[in-house]
C-alpha cells in the first residue's frame, strides 16, 4: 500500500481492497492477514469502521464467533481490534466512488478523488432498510421519519432524540428492537402498524410490544403520514376497515431489508433482481473475476455471526486463489432457476464448475409465503438431484446442500440450468 | 422605506427580486414560509423550456421564450448548471401521431424552428431503452436540464448581495396605501415600499384580497406527483420524454434530472387544498407502472424519492400579471408549471411593466457582484472531488461537510432540513438519511429552527 505517495502518483495498488468494514468485511481482512497475504486494505466511508453492529447497543452479539456475549457496539470494536492486530490497513472516511473493470476502484477522501488497482476486490458494503419511497407508503413529507438505522444512530452514537410518540412502521425484529431503542432515550411509541395479517418477528419475541405497552394494529391498510413541517399523526385503516388516527411526532419506518448495492448498481458488475445483490457463484464470485461478494450485501439481512461466517470463508477462497496456485476457475456457469412463484431468492444464483474444496457449503434460499413441501434440485432433463423437506415462513433461513448440484454441473453443458422448486411431499 | 416590496420568495418572487435590485431599486422581500422556495417552487421538473408548446402569442409564451434566451446567456456567468438533453415528443398511438404535425406547426409559430421529426426507427436509435412500439414524434433539440433549487437560490443570493434584503417567517397581515405608498403589516413587523409586487403563488388570490379588496384571479391548485429512480437509471434514457399532450394536461414526463436521476411525473390533480402535497401510494404506483410501460429497463431499477408539487393554476389558461399604476400594485399569479423556465422572462415583464411609474430612483448596477451558485449537479464538478472537502457526510449524494457547513454559515442559511436539503442535497438520495441522519443531527445542532433533535428538557 503506498497511499502517502499519493500527491505524486494518484492511482496506488495493493492486493486485496475490501470495501466496506463492517462484520464481513473486517472478519474477510482479519482472516486474510491470518492466512499471510501481505496487502490487505479495508475502505470504510464512516470516520469508524465497525458496520451497523456499532449502533445496535442491544445483545447479543459474539457468542458463536467469540464466546463472548456482547453489545453491538463492543462486538465492532472487537472486530476492528483483532482487524488491525493482523495488520489490516484501515482507510476509513474513505469513499468508493466507481468500480471498475478488473479491480480498479475509484476512491475519494478529504483530500479528493484518486484511483485505487487491486488485484481482487471484496465488495461488503452490507444491507439497509427499504425506504419511505420505495414502500410508496402515502401522506406528506414532514421531518421526523427515520429508518431504525438512523434511529440507532442518532440514539447509540449521538445521544440525540428525534421525537417522543412515533409510530413504528413494521413488525419485523428490528421493528421490536426499535421499542428497545426508543427506551433508552425515554421515548415510547405510540402504536405499531403492520399491512401483514401477521407480526412478522420470531413467535419468542411476540409479546415484546405488549410488554412494553405499545398497541399493535396488525392487517392495516391505507396508511397515511399527516404534517406538512412536522409529523402530526398517522392515518390508516384497520383490519376492521375502521379509518383510524394516532397523533403522533415521528415514523420509524423499520425493516424490509435489501443490500446496500448502490455501488454495484452503477457498474459494471450483474445484479440479481431476487436479492437485490450481486449474482455470484459458490466462490462468492460476481461476474468480473476480480470482484467478490460477501456478507449482508448478497441478500436481505443475515445475523452478524452469519456474516463473519461468510467474511471468513470468502477469505480462505480468495488466499487459496491468489497464492496457492488454483487453477483458474471456468467462465462457463450453471445457472440455478427458481421454479416455483413462493421462491423468494436462491444463493448462489449460479455453479461454476470446479473441484475445489473451498467455497459454499449450503444454498441459502428464502420464501414469499408460507411453504409446506419438499424443496427439489433438478437437471435440464428433469433429473432429481437433490430433494428435502420444505416446512417454513418467509424471511426464514432455509439452507440445502450444494455438492450435489456442483457435481453436476462439474458435467453440465455452457447454458444448463439446474431449476429449484417446491412439489408436494409423498 | 423601500422602493419595491415583493411578496412572495418563490421562484419567480426570487428573480423579480434580483431584475429589480439589479435595475437600481431597494427591494425587500417577504416570505411567510421559515425558508425560500417553500410553495409551488420546491417540486417541479426540473427543466429549462424553449416554450416549444405554450399557446402561440400568450404571455406565458413570451415569458418563456425570453427567459429562456436569459438563462442560456446568463447561466455561465452565474454559475448555473446547465445540461442539454434535448426533448422528444412522442406518439404512442395512431392517434397521437395524427397530431404531430399540429405540434410542429405549433413550435414553428413560437419560433422553434429547429424542432425535426422523427421516425419510429431513428427514435429507437436515438433512444434503445425505450418501449418498441412507439410510433413517430419529434426531437426538440433546445430543452435542458436545469437545478430548481440552485438557480432561485443564485437569484435571490444576488438580489442580496447587491442590496436587497429578505425577511422569513413574515406572512403579510395587512396592507395600506396612501397614495404615496404602501404599509404592509407582516408577522414580523411593518414595512414601508413605495411599490408592491405579489409573487405569492399558491395565496396569490388571497393577498391580491387583502391589499386591493380585487382578488383578480382564484386560485386552483393543481398537485403533481412524482416518482424519482436511482442514478443508475439515468444509463436508459438521454432525452426527456414527453407524450403527445391532451385537451386538458402536458401528461407524463420521463427525464433524467441534474442530479443525475430519473423523473417520472407529474399527475394533474386538481385540489382544495394550498398546502398538502401528499403523495398517494395507489398513485405513485401507477407512475411507476407508466415509466416502465415506456422504458421496460426501469422495472429493474429502485425508486429513490416519491414527492409532489402543487401549481397555482387559475381559471384561467395563462399567466396572469397586472399592473395597477393607480395603486402602485402589481399582480404576479397563475404562474403554473412553467415559473422555472420563465422567471426571468417574469422579471423582466415586470421591469418593464413599473417602469412608467419608475418606484426607484437608483442607477442599474453596472457590475453586481456574483454570489457563488450551489454546485450539485452529477454532471458537473462538485466539491467532494476537490481537496479540502472535510469528507463526504451523506453518501448517497456525495455531500462534504463543507459543503454543509457553508450552507450553514452562508448569507442565507437555511432555516428548516427541508431548506438544508435543497440546497446541498443531504439526505435525498438512496438511503434517505438511514447513514447520516445521525452525523447531520449533529452537524446542524442549534442552527435550525426545526431541529432534528428535541433538546434533553422537552
Amino acid at each position: 500500500m503506498t497511499a502517502n505517495n499519493r500527491q505524486t502518483d494518484r492511482t496506488v495498488a495493493c492486493s486485496v481492497a475490501i470495501v466496506g468494514g463492517g462484520t464481513s468485511g473486517l472478519a474477510l481482512a482479519t482472516e486474510l492477514k491470518q492466512l499471510g497475504i501481505d496487502d490487505v486494505i479495508v475502505i470504510e466511508r464512516e470516520a469508524t469502521a465497525g458496520g451497523v453492529p456499532r449502533h445496535c447497543g442491544h445483545y447479543p452479539f459474539g457468542v458463536s464467533e467469540f464466546r463472548r456475549l456482547l453489545k453491538g457496539p463492543a462486538y465492532a470494536q472487537l472486530l476492528l481490534d483483532k482487524a488491525r492486530q493482523a495488520g489490516v490497513t484501515l482507510l476509513t472516511g474513505t469513499s468508493v466512488t466507481a468500480l471498475h473493470p478488473a479491480g480498479l476502484l475509484s476512491l475519494s477522501d478529504q483530500d479528493g478523488p484518486y484511483q485505487l488497482q487491486a488485484e481482487r476486490v471484496i465488495l461488503c458494503t452490507g444491507t439497509r432498510e427499504a425506504t419511505r419511497a420505495q414502500r410508496f407508503l402515502s401522506g406528506q413529507r414532514p421531518q421526523g421519519i427515520l429508518p431504525t438505522g438512523a434511529l440507532q444512530s442518532m440514539v447509540y452514537l449521538h445521544g440525540q432524540r428525534p421525537f417522543l410518540r412515533p409510530v413504528i412502521l413494521g413488525t419485523e425484529l428490528v421493528s421490536l428492537s426499535a421499542i428497545m431503542t426508543c427506551r433508552h432515550m425515554g421515548i415510547h411509541p405510540a402504536a405499531m402498524l403492520e399491512e401483514n395479517p401477521q407480526l412478522i418477528a420470531p413467535a419468542w419475541m411476540r409479546a415484546y410490544p405488549v410488554m412494553r405497552r405499545v398497541p399493535v394494529h396488525l392487517g392495516v391498510s391505507e396508511i397515511h403520514i399527516e404534517g406538512r413541517q412536522t409529523v402530526e399523526a398517522v392515518r390508516f385503516t384497520d383490519a376492521h376497515g375502521n379509518s383510524r388516527t394516532i397523533a403522533a411526532d415521528g415514523v420509524i419506518v423499520s425493516g424490509q431489508f435489501q443490500p446496500e448495492s448502490a455501488l454495484l448498481r452503477n457498474s459494471h458488475l450483474h445484479i440479481c433482481p431476487n436479492t437485490g445483490g450481486p449474482v455470484i457463484d459458490q466462490f462468492y464470485r460476481s461476474s468480473d473475476p476480480s470482484y467478490f461478494c460477501t456478507g449482508n450485501l448478497l441478500r436481505p439481512v443475515e445475523t452478524s455471526a452469519w456474516c463473519w461466517q461468510e467474511g471468513r470463508q470468502t477469505a480462505r477462497i480468495i488466499a487459496d486463489e491468489l497464492y496457492s496456485g488454483s487453477a483458474p476457475l471456468s467462465e462457463s456457469t450453471v445457472g440455478l432457476v427458481l421454479d416455483h412463484p413462493g421462491l423468494k431468492f436462491i444463493l448462489p444464483q449460479q455453479l461454476r464448475p470446479s473441484t475445489r474444496s473451498h467455497g459454499m457449503q449450503q444454498m441459502q434460499l428464502r420464501l414469499r409465503v408460507p411453504a409446506d413441501g419438499k424443496l427439489v434440485f433438478r437437471a435440464a432433463d428433469d433429473q432429481l438431484l437433490w430433494s428435502g423437506r420444505l416446512e417454513s415462513l418467509p424471511e426464514r433461513r432455509i439452507l440445502a446442500p450444494i455438492e450435489p448440484m456442483a457435481e453436476h454441473a462439474r458435467h453440465a453443458n455452457q447454458g444448463d440450468t439446474i431449476r429449484v422448486g417446491i412439489e408436494q411431499s409423498d | 422605506m423601500v422602493d419595491v416590496a415583493v411578496i412572495g420568495a418563490g421562484v419567480v418572487g426570487c428573480a423579480i427580486a434580483r431584475r429589480l435590485t439589479l435595475d437600481g431599486a431597494r427591494v425587500s422581500v417577504l416570505e411567510k414560509a421559515a425558508d425560500v422556495l417553500d410553495g409551488a417552487s420546491k417540486g417541479n421538473s426540473a427543466i429549462l423550456h424553449t416554450g416549444f408548446d405554450a399557446p402561440p402569442g400568450s404571455l406565458e409564451q413570451r415569458c418563456i421564450a425570453d427567459g429562456y434566451r436569459q438563462y442560456l446567456s446568463e447561466h455561465a456567468q452565474l454559475g448555473l448548471p446547465l445540461l442539454r438533453s434535448g426533448a422528444m415528443v412522442l406518439a404512442w398511438t395512431d392517434e397521437e401521431q395524427q397530431s404531430l404535425d399540429a405540434l410542429i406547426n405549433k413550435a414553428h409559430k413560437n419560433d422553434v424552428n429547429d424542432v425535426k421529426r422523427l421516425s419510429a426507427h431513428e427514435i429507437q436509435v436515438a433512444e434503445p431503452h425505450l418501449a418498441t412500439h412507439v410510433k413517430g414524434g419529434f426531437r426538440v433539440p433546445g430543452e435542458y436540464l436545469i437545478d430548481p433549487w440552485a438557480t432561485a437560490h443564485l437569484y435571490i443570493m444576488q438580489a442580496l448581495a447587491n442590496g436587497a434584503t429578505l425577511q422569513r417567517n413574515a406572512e403579510v397581515v395587512s396592507g395600506d396605501f396612501d397614495g404615496e405608498a404602501w404599509c404592509i403589516q407582516t408577522t414580523r413587523g411593518q414595512l414601508r415600499a413605495r411599490h408592491v409586487v405579489t409573487s405569492a403563488g399558491l395565496y396569490g388570490d388571497r393577498i391580491n384580497q387583502l391589499l386591493t379588496g380585487r382578488r383578480r384571479f382564484e386560485i386552483r391548485p393543481r398537485k403533481g406527483q412524482f416518482v424519482v429512480f436511482e442514478k443508475a437509471a439515468s444509463r436508459l434514457v438521454e432525452h426527456i420524454i414527453l407524450p403527445v399532450p391532451s385537451a386538458t394536461t402536458k401528461g407524463i414526463v420521463i427525464c433524467r434530472t441534474l442530479f443525475g436521476n430519473v423523473l417520472v411525473g407529474p399527475t394533474a390533480e386538481e385540489q382544495s387544498s394550498r398546502d398538502d402535497a401528499s403523495t398517494e401510494r395507489a398513485t405513485l404506483q401507477t407512475l411507476r407502472d407508466k415509466g416502465i410501460e415506456l422504458i421496460p429497463a426501469l422495472s429493474g431499477c429502485e425508486v429513490t424519492a416519491t414527492y409532489a408539487g402543487l401549481r397555482p393554476a387559475t381559471e384561467f389558461s395563462d399567466y396572469q400579471i397586472d399592473n395597477d399604476a393607480s395603486q402602485n400594485y402589481t399582480s404576479v399569479g397563475g404562474i403554473r408549471s412553467t415559473g422555472l423556465s420563465a422567471a426571468l422572462g417574469i422579471a423582466s415583464h415586470v421591469a418593464g411593466l413599473i417602469e412608467q411609474q419608475r418606484p426607484y430612483r437608483g442607477q442599474s448596477i453596472a457590475e453586481p457582484l456574483v454570489p457563488k451558485a450551489d454546485r450539485l449537479s452529477n454532471y458537473h464538478p462538485r466539491d467532494w472531488q476537490e481537496a479540502g472537502n472535510q469528507g463526504v457526510v451523506c453518501h448517497c449524494e456525495q455531500v462534504t461537510r463543507r459543503e454543509i457547513l457553508a450552507a450553514l454559515n452562508g448569507p442565507m442559511p437555511p432555516a428548516t432540513l427541508q431548506g438544508l436539503k435543497r440546497r446541498t442535497r443531504v439526505c435525498m438520495g438512496q438511503c434517505q438519511g438511514f447513514h447520516c441522519s445521525a452525523e447531520l443531527a449533529s452537524i446542524t445542532q442549534g442552527r435550525l429552527d426545526r431541529p432534528m433533535t428535541l433538546s434533553p428538557e422537552s
